[in-house]
């Protein structure tokens, strides 16, 4: 999130698209409520299905899945044409002015510089023309063509309502309708907030999804604003914090990235991350990447980290490819590339998408560890569960090891919530059984590693044999230990300008302002300075006062970066630093410096005259309405299909999908049509359940008990299906035998002419659990991800559906059989 | 429940009762449920099952939000989902939280034969004494909302207390510390027709120009309102009475029907009594005990099914 939960309730109006705030947030959705009834907000919500969020709505509009970005360019057109953008802000804050390069281009679905073969682009020319000092030049008047606005209105102007409807499905009156209260948000003092989640990210154009809506609020002036922001919803209550500390493939802590094999030194690397501002003193903060990069290593590394070794920088791994997604990684363990996996925390067999490949990709390792607090299906993958988990047991080789861990209620440590919060909680009980936490889980294999490379040599021991370690009992790190590691530390004592000791050495870092380059200071992730300083463990802070009913509440915990609430919040306030919303300030400037309830995301002395933008983390100091290259398929969005589709691509036949997501050559095989599955699927969370833990929980498995699809009165009639009857739901992957839940809340859409129905797949059952057994909507799922960050496209794909009689497998499907097909065990539920 | 708050009743079923005098001041209390911010989590239903240590029987799915499908002996609040369509065909998804209305005039408390299963507090909260419940049903005929229902196993009747144990020490029922929007509220009456009032404002200025308080007067009232976006048609959120109204068996009963009855009860006394003289006391059989035992232990096939 831009902003934070409380400060919802400070919008003008709430949209939800992309995600369903009530169902999979209920409790961040009172702010929700709170800005209906404090501050008379609209909600808008915009779904494919008629949601739980929908019913307390304002304005309720049907969208066909993975159509967002044609429904988001026509409101651009429309807040074009219809001059509802608020100038000042765009023109000051966003790289509307900046020219772009000759030779830049887009026509029939591609921009220039498309390779075919390689599906991917020459990016070269979608970059500002510079001026001799290497600044991109600018039009403030707007004439120039090249200038940003103008190709982003040549570039939406497709985009008419007709068009957005016959794409969508959506009523032209209900999209005009929503487009009319977006553009009541251009008025300086209106906020407009955008809660997303999955429903954008899980398509093949999710990043691009994304992008739209925050060129949107770029052009209403809602970023950085009380009220206002791009405001992800996360799914899990620690996965920002799990892309903060960098656990993906291709990155480090603090959003560095993982070197590529090309960058075979350090200068090397750090060449491409230089950040050289491109407008006249700006503050591109990337500028001290190499202070982040070293104050890591030196948290890696410890006193091994030397100048002399580049500060480690060959110990590090580099990669040979974009990254090592769950999607490439399931495909290399398919072609029998990688034999052995170490899974913790996470459940593939439930989570990643065409289960038959993930599988058949487990049956082939040589070893699988399960690190979990629960009894996974990943864990159990090689039982034979009939139709539910058809594996052949004296087929498979794979030795599982399943390591059970404590559950977050069962340790201490930090949680980062959506809205950057690092929040300390504490222990509450004990873990049952032989459930150890995952840290000595992970020290365990350490010291094992550790002892063979120091025994027997090996290939690369360098990296293993000089970790730093420093812990007061190295078989079991506490989280406290790792949490002031991560904030960083002096390693001498820290001098400024005019010689005087700021820092003794040993001391924790007040913030990230204070890293060197030098190795004279270390940090295990930069963005997190501030988080367990010398005053002790801000995280574990509880003050929920909140000035003026802000919605700030700055001593409530710590937020990332620098105890900021609001990103951007220099956009706030307008060119003389003066709010654009008196009503709402959140930061001012009063004559000498950057005043308000929350930390300036600005330099706090810096004069507003003095055209420093608000933006600080981008070259240009600008909100960036063209991405440059930062995108893999297009400075601008563009509206592709996704890859299941049972529509052409209106706007360009022959550039149907995405030209730029990557497709493993098996999988595209497994991509079905339109003539055998004429159904759109989508899959999703209902609140009775978290994902595929509470089903092991009696509450929620009474709360819903059972895996059911569903679908609109039209399609039920058209194919006989009753009331919760018995349907078969299959892909060109596989197929799910279940209920069928036939509601007024899922309606066909006429798109292109016409009626596209939509099966909706809740996600929830599997054959671990108390709750009753299911096949896994992910048994349909295609296994193709956004070209940006290869999140699997859970959100559109084809199925047919068909009336079938109750399976007689459901009744024995109560566990792992014995050898003549037995169930072992017959679960027992819960009775009064 | 237990028996924490006898010196507060001021009803109890089958009995002439005089009030006791000492704890005038009481307030009366009500839980106000704001249907217009709902959005059917559930999280309601989870902590009535976490705070009164309840466990229905984990149903099917059968086409249906609603589970379990009904109220029953261990679920005593359930959210109903109903999909409704306007004459223009808008379509809307009114989800109501079903559960006792704790009435002001309570028909099960009038129609219970028991003295003293069923009471009513000065606070307003409509309380069952399971200790003096003889499972006999006539609060489920007494009752205008469908609401108790009597366990198949211990014949006792169930239904929401309104969490009288945790409101008898000033804590607010599990339900509403529980909401996430804040959609049920709880405080005195006259507290929560205000912020009804409010609510109702600010509905009509949304347009749902015939919002209103559902606090009906054919039952004198009630301990659990709801605002509604249609008060014209409760009926609307899956069958709210738009009328309620006790039975008029019950008033029968407690009027020219009373003499018969209890002379039956005296009657039927007298014959268990002479018939324990004559035939001498019941006795079970080792069968009779294992059975028990089979269904105590929760392994018989015909279970928790609940409501008979």
């Amino acid at each position: 999130m831009t902003n934070t939960w409380q400060d919802i309730k400070n919008a003008n109006v709430v949209l939800v698209m992309g995600g369903n705030a009530a169902e999979a947030h209920p409790c961040g959705f009172k702010w929700v409520i709170e800005a209906k009834i404090e501050n008379k907000a609209k909600l808008v919500v915009v779904d494919p299905r008629f949601t739980r969020t929908a019913s307390v709505a304002d304005v309720y509009a049907p969208i066909r899945p993975g159509t967002d970005i044609a429904f988001l360019s026509g409101v651009m057109r429309y807040l074009l044409e219809n001059d509802a953008i608020q100038h000042a802000y765009v023109k000051a804050y966003t790289n509307a002015s900046l020219i772009v390069k000759e030779g830049y281009g887009f026509e029939d679905g591609l921009f220039t510089g498309y390779n075919e073969e390689k599906r991917s682009y020459d990016k070269s020319s979608w970059d500002y023309e510079l001026d001799e000092q290497g600044y991109a030049k600018s039009d403030d008047t707007w004439q120039h063509p090249r200038c940003v606005i103008n190709l982003l209105k040549q570039h939406v102007d497709r985009y008419t309502p007709e068009l957005v409807s016959r794409i969508c499905g959506t009523p032209q009156d209900k999209y005009l309708e929503i487009c009319k209260i977006f553009a009541s948000t251009a008025a300086p003092d209106k906020a407009l907030t955008s809660l997303f989640a999955l429903g954008w990210t899980q398509h093949s154009v999710g990043a691009q999804n994304i992008r739209a809506m925050a060129m949107v609020q770029l052009l209403l002036g809602n970023i950085g604003v009380a009220g206002g922001g791009m405001n992800a919803l996360r799914g899990h209550s620690n996965i920002q914090g799990l892309t903060d500390v960098g656990l993906m493939s291709n990155l480090l802590p603090g959003y560095m990235t993982i070197p590529k094999d090309s960058d075979v030194t350090l200068d090397k690397y750090l060449e491409t991350k230089q950040f050289k501002p491109l407008r006249p003193g700006q503050t591109s903060y990337w500028q001290n990447y190499r202070k982040f990069f070293v104050s890591f290593q030196k948290a890696l590394y410890g006193d091994a980290a030397k100048a002399e070794n580049n500060w480690a920088y060959d110990w590090l791994p580099k990669l040979d490819v974009d990254g090592y997604d769950v999607l490439r990684a399931f495909e290399r363990m398919d072609n029998g590339q990688m034999n052995g996996y170490i899974c913790q925390g996470f459940n593939p067999m439930q989570a990643f998408p065409d289960r038959g490949k993930i599988r058949r990709s487990l049956s082939k390792l040589k070893y699988l560890v399960v690190i979990d607090p629960l009894d996974t299906e990943t864990a159990n993958f090689w039982q034979d569960y009939g139709p539910q988990n058809p594996s052949k047991p004296a087929e498979i080789q794979t030795e599982v090891f399943q390591l059970p861990t404590t559950c977050f209620a069962e340790e201490e440590g930090s949680l980062v919530n959506s809205a950057r919060w690092l929040q300390w909680h504490w222990k509450a009980a004990d873990a049952p059984g032989e459930a150890k936490p995952d840290l000595w889980i992970m020290a365990g294999l350490y010291h094992r590693l550790k002892t063979m490379y120091a025994k027997d040599g090996g290939a690369f021991p360098d990296p293993i044999l000089n970790l730093s370690w420093s812990y007061a009992d190295p078989a079991e790190p506490q989280p406290a230990e790792l949490a002031r590691e991560m904030n960083g530390r002096a390693l001498v004592d820290i001098k400024d300008d005019s010689g005087a000791v700021v820092l003794k050495a040993g001391q924790q870092l007040d913030g990230f302002a204070q890293l060197r380059d030098d190795g004279t200071t270390m940090s295990g992730c930069w963005i997190f300075a501030g988080s367990w300083t010398e005053k002790g463990n801000q995280m574990a802070r509880r003050d929920a006062s909140d000035p003026r009913d802000a919605g700030i509440a700055p001593n409530w915990a710590w937020a990332w970066p620098a105890n900021r609430r609001i990103l951007y919040n220099r956009a706030s306030a307008d060119l003389d630093g003066k709010p654009w919303n008196p009503h709402k300030p959140v930061v001012q400037w009063n004559g000498s410096k950057w005043v308000g309830f929350d930390v300036p995301d600005y330099g706090p002395t810096v004069k507003p005259q003095d055209g420093v933008g608000p933006f600080i983390m981008n070259q240009e100091g600008q909100g960036r309405l063209f991405a440059r290259g930062l995108m893999v398929e297009g400075p601008f969005p563009e509206h592709y299909e996704p890859f299941e589709s049972p529509a052409e691509n209106v706007l360009h036949p022959k550039v149907k999908s995405n030209p730029a997501a990557r497709v493993f050559p098996n999988d595209r095989k497994a991509m079905g049509t339109a003539q055998d599955f004429p159904y759109v699927g989508t899959t999703y969370r209902l609140t009775e359940h978290f994902h595929y833990w509470t089903k092991h929980a009696l509450i929620n498995a009474i709360l819903q008990p059972e895996e059911f699809v569903e679908i609109g009165e039209a399609l039920a009639k058209e194919k006989g299906i009753e009331q919760g009857g018995w349907v078969k739901v299959s892909s060109k992957r596989g197929q799910v035998i279940c209920k069928a839940f036939v509601t007024k809340r899922i309606k066909p859409l006429m798109v292109d002419g016409k009626p596209t129905h939509v099966i909706g797949c809740p996600i929830h059952w599997g054959f671990t659990g108390v709750a009753r057994k299911g096949y896994g909507a992910n048994t349909l799922t295609p296994f193709v991800g956004d070209a940006n960050t290869n999140t699997p496209e859970f959100k559109a794909f084809l199925l047919n559906i068909e009336k079938t009689s109750a399976p007689p497998a459901v009744d024995v499907a109560q566990g792992p059989r014995d050898a003549q097909g037995v169930p072992k065990s017959l679960t027992k539920v819960g009775s009064l | 429940m237990a028996d924490l708050q006898s010196q507060d009743y001021i009803r109890r079923s089958a009995t002439n009762l005089t009030p006791p005098s000492v704890r005038h001041h009481e307030l009366e209390v009500a839980k106000l449920i704001d249907v217009s911010r709902c959005i059917g989590c559930k999280a309601c239903q989870s902590a009535c099952m976490e705070w009164n240590n309840l466990r229905p029987e984990m149903e099917e799915f059968n086409g249906a939000y609603e589970n379990p499908h009904d109220l029953n002996p261990g679920t005593w609040t359930l959210m109903r989902f109903a999909e409704y369509e306007d004459e223009q065909g808008n379509l809307e998804w009114l989800i109501r939280k079903d559960g006792c209305m704790h009435c002001e005039d309570p028909g099960c408390l009038k129609a219970c034969p028991a003295p003293g299963a069923i009471v009513q507090y000065a606070n307003g909260i409509v309380d069952f004494i399971s200790e003096n419940c003889i499972g006999c049903g006539y609060c489920v005929k007494g009752c205008p909302f469908n609401i108790p229902r009597i366990s198949a196993q211990d014949h006792k009747s169930y239904k929401c207390t309104l969490c009288s144990d945790r409101v008898g020490v000033g804590l607010e029922p599990a339900c509403v510390k529980t909401c996430p929007t804040g959609a049920i509220m709880f405080g005195s009456k006259d507290d929560m027709k205000d912020w009804a009032g409010e609510r109702i404002a600010e509905l009509k200025e949304r347009g749902f120009q015939n919002a209103g308080l559902y606090d009906p007067p054919e039952v004198g009232g009630t301990h659990v309102m709801y605002v509604l976006h249609h008060a014209d048609k409760p009926s609307l959120y899956s069958g709210l009475p738009d009328k309620p109204h006790i039975s008029a068996l019950v008033g029968a009963w407690k009027g020219f029907l009373k003499p018969l009855a209890l002379a039956g009860l005296a009657f039927a006394a007298v014959s268990t009594f002479v018939h324990s003289i004559v035939s001498g006391p019941n006795e079970t059989t080792e069968e009779d005990e294992e059975a028990a035992r089979r269904e105590m232990s929760g392994q018989g096939e015909s279970e928790g099914k609940g409501t008979p």
